[in-house]
């Protein structure tokens, strides 16, 4: 009786130029986001590099099958789809069992979407206002207020989608240990104390500073942006506040207009 | 507005347009960077920026989740930082007229990035059988045409905008009658109830944040009478 023994797959390994490009991608993986696939176009564009490898290339069945996959539905915050991106393209090259890849894929989505929810769109982009508001506040020109505002945020967005590819094609399909990091799990709530604390210092030095012609008015205005405030919150988000701004706007516009 | 300035404000309006969702998401499309940007590129910069702080406050409660419908702020805060740094007396209603301005093309905006994800959605739809065959030219094109059609929409509705908000805004100017600093403290205590308003509704969840955000404003408070 003859033993057969399957050929090992060898780790996979990426050029450099494969990574920067896949990197590149990474920034326009929302591109194309629509209501029926949303990211899944975007994930299979970012994987496409990778997948060349697979043998026959370009041209292959293995790299079809793997793009078919690949770009079906998919949801996740965009930042972190870097992880998705990282370990389905070492999956991929390590030839898993297709259906184990796609299973692996859905539940990818939950938790890489309300993560990255809380931690960026709640909690660092937040923080990064409020800085450079505070840096306004305390009289930062326009250079020194972009500099600030960009350079951190980007620190923290480049750094997560960085971190998103390394870690993602380090654990492959056993990612999910990585994802109780320490940062992802309470990084939003000591962000979001830090950008309370500093929503408090930022508010009245920005407000100080535009308000400059009409400081005399400031107790009022204090007021009335107290008064819109509670009224806001009262509201539950069943009015957005910008619409109620455009709507007071307009209506002082017509007023000074009208009235003259 | 020379032809040269307006089609300058319409590339920044398409380049911040495309970093709201598309590419790359670095946030120069935040308020306060883009009306800054076209404040630099008009030689108005502290006007962009005064433009832009008080658009961030506004913008502080947008949260850009997926697929919810939100304020596009890219391309309607190049539109208020170049409308107030085209004005070199900006008058009384300087910035009463660019917040609105810049406030109105954010509303048609959000809804110009529902028609993109409709039409995203249509050009996917058409190449399904190809990306189920694993066609990796079909995703490419998919993902450029998106990107095209985003980049297109921001020029286009930064172009409108301005084309509209330029003279109308210059006319309001014109007829304004409430004093400067009456309307500069209009406009401040609305974006400032907003701005406490998403404070709020960001952080009340997270446990002492509220006495956080409370020794903060003390702080605040202070640096400002010391000032």
């Amino acid at each position: 009786m003859v033993a057969t023994t399957a050929t090992p797959i060898p780790t996979p390994t990426l050029s450099a130029f494969t990574w920067i490009e896949i990197f590149i991608r990474q920034l326009a993986v929302q591109a194309s986001w629509n209501y029926e696939l949303l990211l899944g176009t975007g994930i299979g564009f970012c994987l496409e590099p990778a997948l060349r490898s697979l043998p026959g290339g370009r041209e292959g069945e293995a790299y079809r099958a793997a793009m078919a996959r690949q770009s079906a539905y998919f949801n996740a915050h965009p930042y972190l789809t870097a992880v998705a991106v990282g370990s389905l393209a070492r999956a991929e090259l390590e030839r898993a069992p297709a259906g184990q890849i796609e299973r692996f894929r859905t539940a990818l989505c939950g938790p890489l979407g309300s993560v990255g929810d809380r931690l960026v769109w709640a909690g660092w982009l937040p923080f990064c206002s409020l800085i450079a508001l505070a840096a306004y506040g305390l009289g930062a020109g326009p250079v020194a207020v972009l500099l600030i505002f960009l350079g951190l945020y980007n620190v923290g967005h480049i750094g997560l989608r960085v971190w998103g590819l390394r870690v993602g094609w380090k654990h492959g399909m056993r990612v999910a240990a990585a994802l109780a990091n320490p940062v992802l799990r309470h990084g939003p709530n000591y962000i979001a104390r830090a950008a309370a604390l500093l929503a408090g210092i930022a508010l009245p030095l920005a407000l100080d500073r535009i308000i400059e012609p009409g400081r005399a008015l400031l107790g009022g205005v204090l007021l009335a942006a107290v008064g819109g405030a509670v009224l806001l919150t009262q509201l539950h988000g069943r009015v957005e506040g910008w619409r109620i701004a455009l709507g007071v706007l307009a209506a002082s516009a017509l007023y000074s207009v009208v009235a003259r | 507005m020379t032809p040269a300035e307006i089609l300058t404000i319409a590339l920044l309006g398409a380049i911040t347009g495309l970093d709201v969702v598309s590419f790359p998401q670095a946030m120069i499309s935040r308020p306060i960077v883009a009306a800054t940007i076209a404040g630099l590129v008009l030689g108005e910069p502290q006007g962009g920026l005064l433009v832009g702080a008080v658009l961030e406050l506004i913008a502080l409660e947008t949260l850009p989740v997926g697929a919810s419908r939100y304020p596009e702020w890219g391309s309607a805060s190049i539109v208020g930082g170049a409308l107030y740094a085209l004005h070199p007396n900006h008058g009384a209603g300087g910035i009463t007229t660019a917040v609105l301005a810049a406030l109105a093309t954010a509303w048609v905006g959000g809804w110009t990035m529902y028609m993109i994800r409709r039409f995203n959605g249509v050009i996917a739809r058409r190449w399904i059988p190809t990306l189920g065959l694993g066609s990796g030219r079909a995703v490419i094109a998919i993902q450029t045409a998106g990107l095209a059609a985003d980049f297109a929409r921001g020029g286009l509705l930064t172009l409108v905008a301005m084309l509209m908000f330029d003279p109308l805004a210059r006319a309001m100017v014109g007829l304004w009658s409430i004093d400067a600093r009456m309307s500069r403290a209009i406009v401040v205590a609305a974006a400032a109830a907003v701005a406490a308003g998403a404070v709020w509704k960001l952080f009340h969840n997270t446990p002492g944040a509220r006495w956080f955000f409370g020794g903060g404003l003390a702080v605040g408070l202070l640096m400002v009478l010391a000032w």
